[in-house]
């Protein structure tokens, strides 16, 4: 699998880290319910579908990616700065 | 036999191997397989369950019978394909599956027995007493059934790994992948061509069809010189594309030196590519399937398309007398080919009624093969003919069943095949997988003609997807052979059994039990009669197989379908997959600084992550780990001792947000400390649980230094980029890992000021330098960084010097401290130090511990918000439920601590329900003069004063222990701020 850093081109699937599900990056405020937490941290759907994950570029350049493929076909259909998704 | 003047080996050069211990000649260019043939030798391998006699069935990679052991005693290869080998002079080859010798196989009487040996035989007949599965079924099956064996040794063989990229990679170097890859190079495309064959050409080398009015192989030859001479081009020969990977990556296997007599020093045997290709066109050819007729097994039945391989291209007459077998126009060339060649045709027996054939031997339309006999060399055939059943003798049967495109890689990414009923066969789903391009008899494209425009157009689909423009190739002159078959998968005979799957012993009536025994799915049936298991996985047999099945269920081929193909396509030997893991590979080595000094003192080195860090110094007269260790905690308790810390994480913080950056990311406050000063902290996960403990510096108001554990240090890094680029990429922080950059020394015991004060230029003291204080020192003309921090509870320092100043700094440091009456301690009476101070590593912090759970929850600040703190102030990660950190001294006789053990109540039952948590540290304390232990007990702190019990059921250990505080020594603190 190949992944297309924003920042360094194509890259081997072995230069990231795999986080998990994107919604990572919307953390609720520290007096959120309790129930917002559990979905933050915790609950996860498991699609057969498109997804959005977090990915690392860890050997490569630091960048946080969002990452969007298809777990059924594994198509990779795109990679984005996180901090460009969050600053958005 | 050898037939002259024909076949592309080389005769004037005569190349000695052996095969079972018999000397045998071939020619450069023959396979183990042709030489054998040509030497007459038939009898080449024992079936796997009924130890039947089996010759070579094929001329390729897909062979199930002609399996040998190559090499001996550690460098031994077993399962190696005799008809890929390449002989080499002192090549040794062993027969396999048979006891004492190949010819006498005493295990042959598991063929007497074969009515017992079918289909679900392990099931139905050891399914009691269970536990005699284990212990007497299993090894005796696997003794009497089997292909080679491992040597046992650990194989000193050299494998490697490789990566390789391009725009386009052909699989395959018949027709269609030659002018494939042609077109695409012209075109300009970065090209891997990927030949599993020795030589370039496929099925051209096998023929006698000519090109451009010349024999193929100079077309062939012609096509890959110009190849050759491409820069864009990476030919790639003996390499097998084992696997289809996501988004273009590619499994390749290639045989390096394991053909060779005298390889290249250093040359691995096979290496394992991974090939990232932006498109590949698929030219895999075709697989020729055999018929199920009764008794089809014998030493001389053969693949037609093998016979005609072996003549053409190597020279050899398969038999002395051939019977040709087929339902299709393709067969024929066989009889012309071994006729022109002046080998006895003894018949062409074509199961079509409706065919016209002419030819000089006789010809037998409408007839089927029914019976063969011979015991280790096929002798005589039975025709069923419309007027009866005719004899006919003859060593060798070339038989065709047709052709199976070779479409396998094209359904690694789950696609499945679509049933072509033009052809009798499954082909490839074009929608399988997007960049892939299945070109020639792979997509069933069986004529010369149509492969090479095939090829062409796929190549051309290609270009088009990398954005590349097609120069015109000019297709060579070929004949117009039209490919027509009428099915014939399976002969009713005389009740003999049919084999469908030579390698595993699967025949016609085992497949017809597992659809009466209701295993009619096609993957049951596979498991049921372990059809297409072996190590060819059914390449010959599969399509036969699962046609046998729709007969018997009822259903159509379509239906029944296939079963998933997987990777790898060939068999990859592990240790060529796993060459990176093999001894270090590539990983690397972080050495620090003190290094050499700390080799040179003889000091044992352990593995911390990649870091490597001394267990301990021994000095003169320390015959154990533990009077050394012993010796250096008693060393820094009273004078000075040195370590050296550098493998630490060091992260720099800078920027106008670093100190609001710290504190989310902390659980204590970071901005409220002051520059100059050091303090410690907690960092959470999100869930609430501890990730790492370390310590923070703040050299400036808008720069801070953090330390990280030497474990944690990866994974701190990627948590703080995390945090500053997907929570708040507004804060303007930069963080940088400076651990390679800075080389540091813990100096701690009672003298570690004076030592200090005898290196930098101007001593320091208790007022400028107190306890947690930080700053700048000059150590001579070095700009250093002097930090009072203490993990040994001693009044200690942590001295940093930029990395290249850092071997000459551990030296003098450590001549000073000798000079004191100290030395270097190692990691063993560090742990000791910490122990004895209650101190936490990731021993501790092990991922299921919260701040509470070690006596840190009034660490989490109620001023601020943090990562974590939200999720540890959940019900179930405070209170008395909670594993809590507490110190363990042995009481009784016995004094064993072990790390690891579990703890129950003193009189509780030590079982699974009653624990009550377990010793995560473990030290003998010279200092106190017993040992210690550092446990997450059930309310721990509550029961200060109570007696437990340890217990370890894997080494058999009980110790009762007291509940205790952590902090063992000097609990007040003095010592640390003398």
């Amino acid at each position: 699998m190949r992944i297309k850093c924003p920042l360094c081109g194509e890259r081997d699937r072995r230069e990231f880290y795999y986080q998990g599900d994107a919604i990572a990056l919307q953390r609720p405020d520290a007096d959120a319910p309790a129930a917002d937490w559990d979905d933050y941290l915790h609950n996860r759907d498991n699609i057969a579908g498109v997804t959005r994950d977090l990915w690392h570029h860890e050997t490569g350049c630091g960048a946080w990616l969002v990452v969007t493929r298809n777990t059924n076909t594994h198509e990779i259909l795109a990679a984005a700065l996180a901090s460009d998704e969050v600053s958005a | 036999m050898r037939v002259e003047d024909k076949g592309l080996i080389d005769r004037a050069i005569t190349v000695p191997f052996s095969f079972d211990g018999q000397r045998y000649c071939g020619h450069a260019g023959d396979t183990l397989a042709s030489a054998l043939l040509a030497n007459g030798v038939r009898l080449m391998g024992r079936s796997f369950k009924y130890h039947r006699p089996r010759g070579v069935l094929t001329a390729g990679s897909e062979e199930p019978n002609a399996l040998v052991t190559t090499g001996q005693g550690a460098t031994a290869t077993p399962n190696v394909r005799a008809t890929t080998q390449e002989i080499f002079v002192g090549l040794k080859a062993e027969s396999q599956n048979r006891w004492p010798s190949l010819n006498l196989d005493l295990m042959g009487i598991n063929d007497a027995f074969s009515q017992f040996l079918s289909a679900g035989f392990y099931y139905k007949t050891f399914m009691w007493p269970k536990s005699f599965w284990e212990r007497v079924y299993e090894p005796i099956i696997r003794r009497s059934a089997g292909l080679g064996a491992l040597s046992g040794l650990p194989d000193t063989s050299k494998y490697d790994q490789a990566t390789a990229h391009c725009d386009l990679l052909v699989i395959g170097a018949g027709p269609a992948g030659l002018i494939a890859a042609l077109t695409a190079a012209r075109a300009g495309a970065d090209v891997i061509l990927a030949n599993e064959d020795s030589r370039m050409g496929g099925r051209l080398l096998a023929e006698t069809e000519p090109l451009d009015g010349e024999p193929a192989h100079i077309w062939v030859e012609r096509m890959v010189a110009e190849l050759a001479a491409m820069d864009n081009v990476r030919l790639m020969h003996r390499t097998t594309v084992t696997g289809v990977y996501d988004t273009g990556t590619y499994g390749a296997l290639e045989r390096v030196s394991g053909h060779l007599a005298d390889p290249q020093t250093g040359a691995p045997l096979e290496t394992f590519w991974q090939i990232a290709a932006k498109q590949c066109v698929l030219a895999a050819g075709a697989i020729e399937r055999p018929v199920a007729f009764p008794m089809n097994d014998r030493p001389g039945v053969m693949m037609a398309s093998g016979v005609r391989a072996y003549l053409n291209r190597w020279g050899v007459a398969a038999g002395q007398k051939v019977v040709v077998f087929g339902n299709n126009s393709d067969a024929h060339r066989t009889a012309m080919d071994l006729t022109a060649a002046g080998v006895e045709v003894a018949a062409l027996i074509d199961s079509r009624a409706d065919v016209a054939v002419t030819g000089d031997f006789p010809i037998y339309t409408g007839a089927q093969v029914v019976d063969t006999k011979g015991r280790k060399s096929l002798g005589e055939i039975h025709v069923q003919t419309s007027s009866g059943v005719e004899k006919i003798e003859a060593d060798c049967l070339a038989m065709s069943g047709g052709w199976n495109p070779t479409l396998h890689l094209s359904c690694h990414l789950g696609g499945r095949p679509v049933w072509n009923d033009k052809i009798h066969a499954f082909v490839p789903d074009p929608n399988n997988c997007a960049g892939l391009h299945v070109a020639g008899a792979a997509a069933g494209v069986f004529d010369t003609k149509g492969a090479l425009k095939s090829g062409v157009s796929r190549a051309k689909e290609a270009l088009k997807a990398l954005g590349l423009k097609a120069c015109a190739v000019a297709l060579p002159v070929t004949g117009d052979d039209e490919y027509a078959l009428t099915p014939l998968w399976a002969v009713k005979g005389n009740g003999g059994r049919a084999w469908l799957d030579f390698a595993n012993d699967v025949t016609l009536k085992d497949v017809e039990l597992a659809a009466r025994e209701n295993m009619g799915s096609v993957e049951h049936m596979k498991r049921y009669t372990t059809q297409g298991m072996a190590p060819d996985q059914g390449k010959n047999s599969n399509v036969g197989a699962l046609v046998a099945l729709a007969d018997a269920t009822g259903r159509g081929i379509a239906e029944t379908g296939t079963t998933t193909f997987r990777p790898p396509y060939v068999p990859v030997s592990i240790a060529a997959m796993g060459s990176s893991g093999a001894g270090k590979g590539f990983l690397p080595e972080r050495l620090t600084t003190s290094h050499a000094a700390t080799v040179a003192l003889n000091a044992p080195m352990i593995e911390a992550g990649l870091w490597y860090r001394p267990s301990y110094f021994p000095r003169n007269g320390e015959k154990t780990w533990r009077q050394s260790c012993d010796r250096e905690v008693n060393m820094v308790r009273e004078t000075v001792g040195v370590c050296d810390v550098s493998t630490l994480g060091k992260i720099d913080v800078q920027g106008p947000d670093a100190a609001r950056f710290l504190d989310f990311i902390y659980t204590n406050m970071r901005s409220t400390l002051k520059v100059g000063r050091v303090r410690y902290g907690l960092m959470l996960r999100e869930d609430g649980f501890v990730m790492d403990d370390g310590t923070c510096a703040r050299l400036g108001a808008t720069h801070y230094v953090v330390t990280t554990t030497t474990a944690a240090a990866g994974q701190v890094m990627r948590h703080m980029e995390f945090v500053l680029q997907a929570l708040h990429p507004e804060w303007d922080v930069r963080i940088t890992s400076v651990t390679e950059q800075w080389a540091q020394f813990a100096v701690a015991g009672p003298k570690a000021r004076a030592l200090i004060n005898a290196v930098v230029n101007t001593p320091i003291d208790n007022e400028n330098f107190p306890f947690m204080g930080c700053g700048p020192v000059e150590i001579g003309a070095i700009a250093a960084r002097l930090f009072r921090i203490s993990f040994s509870g001693e009044h200690a320092y942590e001295i940093a010097v930029p990395s290249r100043f850092g071997a000459s700094m551990f030296d003098a440091l450590l001549a000073l401290a000798e000079g004191m009456g100290g030395g270097a301690y190692g990691m063993e009476s560090l742990n000791v130090l910490r122990i004895e101070k209650g101190f936490i590593t990731h021993a501790e912090i092990h991922g299921r511990v919260t701040a509470f759970d070690i006596g840190m929850e009034r660490m989490v600040s109620a001023k601020k918000d943090c990562i974590g703190k939200a999720a540890s102030m959940r019900a179930g990660l405070n209170g008395p439920v909670r594993e809590q950190l507490v110190g363990l001294k042995p009481v009784g006789a016995g004094k064993m601590l072990l790390a690891g053990a579990h703890l129950f109540g003193k009189e509780a039952e030590a079982v699974r329900d009653n624990d009550q948590g377990g010793i995560t540290s473990v030290c003998f304390s010279p200092s106190m003069g017993i040992p210690l232990g550092l446990a997450l007990l059930q309310n721990g702190r509550e029961r200060h004063g109570e007696v437990i019990r340890m217990v370890d059921h894997l080494r058999s250990v009980e110790t009762f222990c007291e509940v205790c505080d952590p902090v063992f020594f000097d609990p007040e603190g003095g010592r640390v701020r003398g």
